[in-house]
């Protein structure tokens, strides 16, 4: 196995594109350690991209935040502007393993894990989060809800990684939450979770939101139906009913000792609900 | 073959080679003589190899010595001031927050790291804090109170 430390993300990106063997990214470590670990992979080739400026930087700019691939999650919480921007974001990555490796992991290696029960995913897919994709034909974007396509498996080609994630400014009157159950209080690994992320009108009516779940499907899931379900109201009842009913419908979750298929249906729509009223409060409705 | 490797450990620099493939836990035991920290899980489970590593708390099972050039590493062989130990150190054994103390090392380093975030933390902050770390004798509660006399003796 060998190992490289590249300075920029061009260099990064053109030794993966020319590695015959095995080639894996290091950010921060949490999953491809293991992965090693235990055999499931050997590397090759291992490019650490932590010596990479741009990649380990917060940066706030005119359209919202630029998220570097080797910022590990401890330091979402320590950005205030962030946190004031996005708070579901936030706490979603907050969650992800213990503190230990919360000084480690990424949200970007969250996703690329594609994992259906990462922490960070469902929040930035609701926050209409996108990575920037370096590659040997160049750069392009991709909707963080474009990325996983299955368990483990990335829409992202040979020879490319993810160099940030962007997420957009905070709209006006905008709010977002993450919520998940884990039979551990403390610490665990989600058995459902849920992201929203909604925008209200001067009178505190819904006009935009997005809704997503995690580890109900193969993939984190952007629900549509559940958005619309609030889309036009105050987040009265009746539409907190139809919300969960949105997404207890839309999930397809596995059955395991963690979890069962009812179980899980059923806390979506429990989850969605209050992870619902935390954003709307967070966005000013009353 | 192998990666040379400048870093500081404690304060002091070390230099070291190691294989590509070789995490830091087993850099610091089998190369540097610091067996403090302890192999558990393997995997980041467990917490028993904690140490601080550029001042944030990680498992050092799940770190590549390669990563190490120019970082700086704090273990609990650096917790003491000497022959004094540290309070956190001196509240375990007077609380009895260790029996077999496998896990001893990588609690008081996970107690450190959060006591500098957050010196006066709750019950609640404190569970939180260290749950990355797994006792399989005490039963916690003997190590949140050691934490928390720790850290009111260390606020004063």
């Amino acid at each position: 196995m060998r190992f490289v430390q590249p300075k920029s993300a061009k260099e990064a990106a053109l030794l993966l594109a020319k590695e015959k063997g095995k080639s894996f990214i290091l950010a921060g470590g949490t999953d491809l350690l293991v992965k090693m670990k235990s055999g499931v992979v050997e590397p090759d080739l291992i490019v650490d991209i932590k010596l990479v400026d741009a990649m380990k930087q917060i940066k706030k700019t005119a359209s919202g935040f630029v998220i570097g691939a080797a910022v590990p999650c401890a330091a979402l919480s320590e950005n205030k502007a962030l946190v004031m921007a996005w708070p579901g974001v936030v706490e979603a990555a907050s969650v992800i393993g213990s503190k230990q490796v919360q000084g480690r992991c990424t949200m970007v290696g969250n996703l690329c894990n594609a994992s259906p029960a990462a922490d960070s995913v469902p929040a930035l897919m609701t926050a209409s989060a996108k990575v920037i994709i370096l590659g040997p034909k160049g750069s392009r974007k991709l909707a963080v809800e474009d990325v996983p396509t299955g368990v483990g498996r990335t829409n992202l080609k040979k020879g490319e990684l993810i160099t940030a994630i962007e997420l957009p400014k905070k709209a006006v009157r905008s709010g977002d939450a993450y919520l998940r159950f884990i039979p551990r209080s403390e610490m665990d690994i989600a058995v459902v979770s849920c992201a929203v992320n909604l925008s209200l009108d001067a009178k505190g009516v819904i006009t935009k939101a997005r809704v997503a779940l995690g580890a109900v499907a193969i993939t984190a899931i952007l629900v549509k139906d559940a958005a619309k379900a609030i889309i036009g109201t105050k987040l009265d009842d009746a539409a907190k009913a139809k919300l969960a009913a949105a997404c207890s419908a839309a999930c397809k979750p596995i059955d395991d000792k963690r979890g069962t298929v009812e179980f899980r249906t059923q806390v979506a729509g429990v989850l969605a609900r209050r992870a619902a009223e935390t954003a709307y409060t967070r966005a000013g409705g009353k | 073959m192998g990666v040379h490797v400048h870093a500081t450990v404690n304060g002091d620099n070390v230099e070291f080679t190691c294989p590509e493939d070789e995490v830091l836990l087993d850099v610091l035991r089998n190369r540097l003589g610091l067996t403090g920290a302890k192999e558990g899980c393997g995997t980041g489970d467990c917490g028993a190899c904690s140490v601080i590593l550029d001042g944030r708390l990680v498992c050092s099972c799940l770190v590549l010595g390669a990563e190490m050039n120019g970082k700086k590493v704090e273990t609990i062989e650096g917790m003491a001031d000497g022959g004094t130990l540290h309070p956190l150190q001196q509240n375990f054994i007077d609380h009895a927050a260790l029996q077999c103390g496998i896990c001893t090392p990588g609690f008081l380093i996970a107690a450190q790291a959060l006591l500098r975030k957050n010196p006066d933390p709750s019950e609640e902050e404190i569970r939180f804090g260290l749950a990355g770390n797994l006792c399989r004798c005490t039963g916690y509660d003997k190590i949140v109170r050691a934490v928390q006399a720790a850290a009111k003796e260390m606020r004063s």
